[in-house]
């Protein structure tokens, strides 16, 4: 009795560090979204006047810096809609030849797709934007698109392959016997069964191409090209910018990631963990 | 030369494996285009742009420069094990099979999925050493006058580190949750049968059980958190007075700040010695748990 009491606090205790250490930051971006503009400087724990007059500014691009706001904020749906596709289409292509048909080259493309997986984009980023501006690329919603799916890709098809190895593979031979094409093989077989993983790395897909800033932040200038990620960075590092209307934006950006994590997060964590480091 | 092979028609095999073949190709055409175009492409200008001497030349002149390697390699020593560690340990509590754990959990795993901008910048202004939250929570409950978070240049680093953790910590707790769950409960009971307590039971089940997932797990950490532009740029833009830039920031500082891309290539090429071989060892690694 006494012994799991003890347990309990313990427990209890390691919950509360962890918790004020993970929401600290966000619950400060909500307080100072709802303070009114002119006590800003308060630092306070909850503002004396709460308001959501900064959310109006917001979703009315009621300041300078964000003249363009639901434009880019359409940017940003369109880039992380594109990704996504464009990620799906080469990750189930590539995964099935990898995964699923007895090809020799497969194995090369395989460890290719994980060399690229395993550079760290920052330290790309130079050349990638020369050559970016040698396809004549540069200030286009499309540089950043195929930036982070260059990225993604790779993960995403050794994802979906680890996921398609744990699916049975009598399946495709039945459907060999049959006399099916690969073609068919993968639209009526293969696909149907990696649904989960590719829910998975669509949603994971979207997350970073939404998040994205360093690319979107080198290959995009113009205001109303760029996406909101970046158009925030600007507004912040203006030190004459309201921080509750900065911080209101900031939260505004920050709900719909936060919502497809929650309805997807089942999927996600079989299909992205399991699948292994991401193992 | 048709003709020649039409009249052997006994070398001619029916079509099964090179119809596979075909499509096999055809289905990698895709990846092979992304690949050749912006990974292949890039890395080759690199090289190009890596092969002038002037940009070493900048670099090794520069204080900066060294200033951020020992940055560099304070900021994996500390960030990367500080992070795993307490990822490895909390996975433990966010394994509990209760309902409120559960629920924590999901609250947890925030930091990972909101946008890198507005939780950083949250961040940064909850540390203005004057108006910030916390020095203004410690002059009210304390008395206290809050240190100059961001402006000493020890402190804004540690912050940069910080920063790193918050960001990635629910990340790879999530994956050695994910890993503890594969363990079979049945080890746990006959060791509580056996007596053991539980550190026995990490000592003897659940770190051997772990270990490859960690190692791996550290390596990869290893590359991405050299590769973290983010968590420097964002919280202190590698200020004050460039002191606390790693190369992830510097590269970019001297490419596009300074308009100096070989110098900025340079450094980046400066690091290989260190990335390549960890590279070569995850490449093994990761292939070796798909093959068995």
């Amino acid at each position: 009795m006494g012994h799991k009491a003890i347990q309990y606090a313990q427990f209890a205790l390691i919950a509360i560090v962890v918790m004020t250490w993970t929401l600290t930051p966000i619950y400060h971006l909500l307080v100072v979204s709802l303070t009114p503009v002119q006590d800003s400087f308060a630092g306070k724990l909850w503002p004396d006047r709460p308001t959501l007059d900064n959310y109006v500014t917001v979703l009315t691009q009621g300041d300078y810096y964000l003249t363009n706001f639901w434009r880019q904020m359409a940017n940003s749906i369109f880039a992380a809609i594109m990704t996504c596709a464009l990620v799906l289409f080469i990750a189930v292509l590539a995964s099935y030849v990898i995964g699923r048909m007895r090809v020799r080259f497969g194995g090369v493309v395989s460890n290719l797709a994980l060399l690229t997986y395993l550079i760290p984009a920052a330290f790309l980023a130079i050349p990638f934007y020369q050559v970016m501006g040698v396809y004549q690329l540069l200030d286009s919603i499309w540089a950043m698109i195929l930036a982070v799916t260059t990225f993604t890709a790779p993960y995403a098809i050794w994802v979906l392959r680890q996921y398609g190895d744990s699916v049975p593979r009598e399946l495709d031979e039945a459907a060999k016997i049959d006399g099916a094409t690969p073609l068919q093989i993968l639209y009526m077989v293969y696909i149907p069964l990696i649904t989960p993983a590719m829910i998975a790395i669509g949603s994971f897909a979207l997350l970073h191409a939404w998040n994205e800033y360093l690319y979107a932040f080198l290959l995009l200038n113009d205001e109303t090209r760029m996406t909101v990620p970046i158009a925030l960075g600007y507004y912040a590092s203006d030190d004459d910018s309201p921080w509750p209307v900065v911080m209101a934006m900031g939260l505004i950006y920050s709900l719909p990631p936060a919502l497809l994590y929650y309805s997807v997060r089942k999927y996600m964590a079989s299909g992205l963990t399991s699948g292994g480091v991401k193992s | 030369m048709a003709h020649v092979t039409s009249s052997r028609p006994d070398v001619y095999t029916p079509s099964g494996p090179s119809l596979e073949v075909t499509w096999g190709l055809i289905f990698l055409i895709p990846y092979i285009v992304v690949f050749a175009l912006f990974v292949i492409y890039p890395i080759g200008y690199g090289v190009y742009l890596g092969a002038d001497p002037a940009g070493y030349r900048h670099v090794f002149n520069d204080p900066i420069y060294y200033r951020t390697a020992v940055n560099t390699v304070v900021f994996l020593l500390l960030a990367v094990n500080l992070k795993m560690v307490l990822a490895l340990a909390l996975s433990g509590f966010f394994a509990m099979p209760h309902w409120w754990v559960r629920v924590l959990g999901v609250l947890f795993l925030l930091p990972w999925v909101i946008p890198h901008v507005p939780s950083i910048m949250s961040i940064r202004w909850m540390l203005n050493s004057e108006w910030g939250m916390i020095n203004n929570i410690l002059w009210d409950m304390f008395g206290v006058i809050g240190p100059a978070w961001l402006v000493d240049v020890k402190l804004a680093f540690g912050g940069v580190i910080a920063v790193h953790i918050w960001k990635y910590l629910p990340f790879w707790t999530m994956i050695f949750v994910t890993g503890r769950m594969a363990i079979a409960p049945a080890y746990y009971e006959a060791a509580a049968i056996d007596g053991a307590g539980g550190f026995a039971m990490f000592r003897y089940i659940t770190w051997p059980m772990l270990r490859n997932l960690f190692i791996t797990s550290m390596l990869l950490s290893i590359i991405w958190s050299l590769g973290d532009f983010n968590s420097v740029y964002l919280l202190t833009g590698g200020g004050p007075i460039d002191r606390t830039n790693t190369f992830a920031t510097l590269g970019i500082r001297y490419s596009f700040q300074q308009g100096n891309f070989e110098a900025g290539v340079a450094t980046v090429i400066t690091a290989l010695p260190f990335l390549v071989p960890l590279v070569v060892i995850l490449i093994k690694r990761l292939n070796a748990r798909v093959d068995h």
